[in-house]
């Protein structure tokens, strides 16, 4: 089990450091950072102090180590756009963007695996052809007209929901929550209703298609010859089998809400890191853009890791070393 | 030719055609916006980006069939005076465009790259499957965002400006090929096992040959089936990063563009401004993913 | 009562496959009996209707599948027609089932224990402790060493034989009367063969329990059954005690298929061979299915089906026999 771990932390490992590359070559060589730092006027001695003062003297491989230093202690410089240090304003923003989307991810889980183990059971039910007309159509919405629907019916025909920002929200340390207020419940509904219907959509497809997989091997024709009952074939053998996959799959999607919260965030004008860097990436704000793609892939990488470890406790077949193998 | 018009008549792929009502709609829809789009100078009502026509008297109209809506504009103006209707037409070939294009752009790569990996195996295949990894551990939009931005950052706005089209369809095309590569690869590495590519070998047939006449006639099944389905991912791509404002340049409107436009009239109650660009995205989207759909099944007996 | 049925009576049964071009007809008029107790061999070119016989007895036919007309009786009650859930409550308990390949039958995420101990609660009245100590129990007599030991292991944790072997326990381990076991060997090496069939067949004679055999093994046959069917292209072809269709076959098909088996106990020049191949399911000809690759063919064979007629020892559906059912009947 420890093995496994740290074999898992050493495959990431290559990708963290491939990312932390990429974010430095941008930072280091898109843009000229010292000409935004120091705006119109400035004297030659001013440069060289601030290219010295920046470290742009150095080599590559210093200047980088010094990045990744500075980096695992969450220091990623000044914002071009707003001069203020970007730790701060990604620890700003990062709550909102959280909350979005884990709401979104539960609201996903809860409907989309029960939808697929459906569909996949009664294939040729009235109500699967509907789930399957339904859950084609969730994918070919693209989000942020998902998001303007919903803010078109919800908050200006009809008036019942907000259509922009958090509501209040309440202060726990540095974490800003809107989970406990009414305001903030209510701002949540349509982003996270927005953020999670594609990925409903797509987890439900995902289950089906393994559960049709799963239904069709031998073991579970052999479970039905042995008598099993329907309710053990299904939600025992067949939908444990499903969930291997599905496991993958929804982990992949849990980075993917973080990525779409991008979309979801400028419909709703909510204040997330989503807006952030798409704001950065309009402005071409470098410092914020490879800081949030550290971030996302530290994010991701751990995200692997856990599906990993899921993974691990659902399938025996990954957890070598035990029994004597075989004979 | 005509042989092989009657064989696809009499098989299996034409039959589930026929008698699937919901793919031969599809086609039909697919096809409506396809030539809408292709011939949107000639049958468009007016031209959008004409501005001597244009007048701001105009703009806000509403759809023809409301009480102070005009026939000659159907489905009314935007805040310029724009005649929706040819506005989404010309935004259509925009977004087909870059749709088509990407996925065209992924697709070849992918399959180059997948083939190379497949069948040359050793470091090669290691290195690119390894990128693969790392790219689909993000999500295809959050890279061409990226690539976006940094190409945004690297260039001045003019020549970015002028080149914006072309930016876009480098980022989602990137963002896309390692699906491809990924069957590709597989595919090869099952054919290149076979006995008539082993044969083919033997007998002295160069490499890329086999490639080329062997390998590849057998894996365009699958690479046909995620070309269909990455063109609607495509697409939406595109209108995707036109929403943001980082798509395509405002000069060329895209369905994605219009709607973002239109998004800042939604509460003044100018609906139609974002709502019909956005049906017609959807309408686009939907049947060719249907129209993939289909094809997956029909090539895919099993999966029925 | 029961003395007198037979524990399994198939009677006409016929399953048919609708396809798009087409009904196809894999299972035509088949009919035949199993006594308690009693081995039965089934044997056939793959696509002889073999395997889907034994799978329309335990009431599993993959759709689009179905029994178009026949009865299957258990016990002189049918079978062939019951709802799912009752089918179900036979299937295990009265009914067992062993596949062909033991790599793919076991579920992967559950230890062989829990398999066997979910069978038998399902359908025998024991609490889950006592589910636990037979199912070591089962372990042990079909052949695992150290089943005490081996009852928490994953199926994965198993060779393949080893693993036939657990099938085989999960098979037994409600107690039913008859198994169906379709080609149990056939995915297990050669030298391993021997022993599953042995194990089988010692253990089917230990607890009473009769057996349909289905194979294209005919050493397996010879070996193991009582009596033995041989199917070609979705019928009977002949049936009888296996010793008279083993030494001497009546239908010309079966007569084909024993010389193609190489004989221990002479040397031969050349093994005979059948000429052509069975016919494909949409293709099946008119009269006798055989008749276009038959050494004895004549007129009447390209004309009518036969049916199951007296021949010798055994019945064999041809015509070579026509006249001795007259004179018999």
């Amino acid at each position: 089990m420890f093995a496994f771990i740290i074999s898992r932390i050493l495959q990431a490992l290559p990708v963290m450091l491939t990312v932390a590359l990429i974010s430095f070559a941008m930072f280091a060589y898109v843009g000229d950072p010292v000409a935004i730092m120091l705006g119109q006027d400035f004297t030659e001695a001013q440069r060289q102090a601030l290219v010295k003062d920046l470290g742009l003297d150095q080599p590559f491989w210093v200047q980088f180590g010094t990045f990744i230093g500075n980096a695992v202690q969450g220091e990623f410089g000044l914002s071009y756009r707003l001069s203020r240090p970007v730790s701060d304003l990604i620890a700003e923003r990062a709550p909102a963007t959280l909350e979005l989307a884990l709401t979104a991810a539960i609201v996903a889980l809860l409907i989309g695996v029960p939808m697929g183990v459906y569909t996949g059971l009664y294939r040729n039910s009235w109500l699967s052809r509907f789930f399957l007309t339904f859950s084609l159509v969730g994918v070919s919405l693209p989000t942020f007209l998902i998001g303007i629907l919903l803010i078109l019916v919800f908050a200006v025909w009809l008036g019942w929901l907000p259509s922009f920002g958090r509501g209040d929200t309440v202060k726990l340390g540095w974490w800003s929550t809107g989970f406990l207020t009414w305001t903030g419940i209510k701002a949540l509904i349509l982003p996270s209703i927005t953020l999670g219907l594609f990925q409903l959509t797509l987890i439900m497809r995902l289950v089906r298609a393994e559960m049709l997989e799963v239904l069709r091997t031998d073991y579970i024709k052999f479970a039905r010859a042995r008598g099993l009952p329907n309710r053990a074939v299904h939600f025992g053998h067949a939908l444990k089998n499903t969930l291997v996959p599905v496991i993958t799959i929804v982990g992949l999607q849990l980075g993917a809400i973080i990525a779409f919260a991008i979309v979801t965030e400028t419909v709703f004008q909510w204040p997330g890191m989503g807006l952030l860097f798409i704001q950065s990436v309009n402005q071409a704000d470098i410092p914020v853009m490879a800081a949030y793609l550290l971030l996302i892939s530290a994010l991701f990488v751990s995200i692997n890791l856990i599906v990993d470890l899921l993974y691990y406790a659902v399938d025996p077949r990954l957890r070598i070393g035990r029994g004597q193998g075989a004979h | 030719m005509t042989d092989t018009l009657r064989r696809f008549f009499d098989s299996d792929v034409w039959w589930s055609f026929t008698r699937s009502p919901i793919t031969m709609l599809s086609a039909i829809v697919a096809l409506i916006c396809i030539l809408g789009a292709l011939f949107a100078p000639w049958i468009a009502p007016h031209n959008p980006f004409d501005l001597a026509s244009l007048n701001l008297l105009d703009a806000f109209k509403p759809p023809a069939w409301t009480e102070e809506g005009e026939r000659a504009y159907l489905l009314g103006t935007d805040d310029q005076g724009r005649d929706v209707l040819s506005a989404i037409m010309y935004g259509a070939r925009v977004s087909l465009l870059v749709g088509l294009s990407a996925t065209l752009f992924a697709t070849t790569l992918g399959v180059t790259l997948g083939l190379l990996a497949g069948y040359l195996g050793g470091k090669l295949d290691a290195l690119l499957m390894r990128i693969c990894d790392v790219q689909l551990t993000f999500p295809s939009i959050l890279v061409a965002l990226l690539i976006d931005g940094v190409v945004r950052a690297a260039l001045p706005r003019e020549v970015h400006d002028q080149i914006a089209l072309f930016v876009v369809i480098f980022a989602i095309g990137i963002s896309e090929w390692p699906k491809f590569a990924r069957t590709v690869r597989g595919s090869t590495m099952v054919e290149r096992n076979k006995e008539y590519v082993q044969a083919a070998r033997v007998i002295g047939v160069s490499p890329p040959r086999i490639m080329l006449s062997h390998v590849l006639p057998n894996v365009l099944g699958p690479v046909l089936v995620i070309a269909t389905l990455n063109l609607g991912l495509a697409i939406l791509s595109e209108a995707t990063l036109s929403f943001l404002g980082v798509g395509v340049p405002a000069t060329q409107p895209s369905l994605g563009t219009l709607i973002r436009i239109g998004n800042d009239f939604l509460f003044s109650g100018e609906w139609w401004i974002t709502i019909f660009p956005g049906v017609t995205l959807i309408a686009m989207v939907l049947s060719v993913n249907l129209l993939g759909d289909w094809l997956r099944d029909a090539l895919n007996p099993k999966l029925r | 009562m029961s003395g007198q049925n037979p524990l399994l009576e198939v009677r006409h049964l016929r399953v048919e496959f609708p396809t798009r071009r087409g009904t196809l007809v894999a299972i035509d008029d088949v009919s035949f009996t199993i006594s308690a107790g009693e081995v039965l061999g089934v044997v056939g070119e793959s696509g002889a209707g073999k395997s889907m016989t034994g799978a329309a007895i335990i009431g599993l036919l993959e759709p689009p599948g179905r029994i178009a007309a026949g009865e299957i009786l258990l016990d002189g009650r049918r079978i062939d027609n019951l709802r799912y859930e009752d089918m179900r409550r036979i299937r295990g308990k009265e009914i067992g089932a062993i596949f062909q390949d033991p790599l793919t039958t076991l579920n992967p995420l559950y230890t062989v224990g829990r398999q066997l101990a979910e069978t038998m609660t399902t359908h025998l009245p024991i609490t889950p402790a006592e589910a636990r100590k037979r199912a070591i129990g089962w372990l042990d007599l079909v052949g695992i060493p150290a089943a005490a030991q081996r009852i928490d292991s994953y199926p994965h944790e198993f060779s393949g034989g080893m693993r036939q072997r657990v099938v085989i326990a999960l098979a037994l381990c409600a107690e039913p009367r008859l198994i169906v076991a379709d080609e149990p060997t056939t995915a297990l090496d050669v030298s391993i063969q021997a022993q599953i069939i042995a194990l089988l067949k010692s253990l089917a004679r230990e607890k009473g329990t009769a057996m349909m055999l289905v194979t294209h093994d005919m050493g397996v046959i010879a070996e193991t059954a009582d009596r033995v069917a041989v199917m070609y292209a979705g019928r009977i072809a002949e049936i009888g005690p296996v010793r008279n269709v083993v030494k001497q076959a009546s239908h010309p098909y079966t007569v084909g298929l024993m010389g193609s088996i190489p004989p221990l106990d002479r040397r031969v020049e050349r093994l005979a061979q059948i000429d052509g191949a069975m016919p494909r399911l949409s293709a099946i000809p008119k009269g006798c299915a055989y008749n276009p690759r038959c050494p004895k063919v004549f007129a009447r064979c390209r004309e009518d089906r036969p049916d199951l007629l007296p021949a010798g020892a055994t019945q064999a559906a041809c015509w070579l026999y026509a006249g001795e059912a007259k004179t018999h009947g």
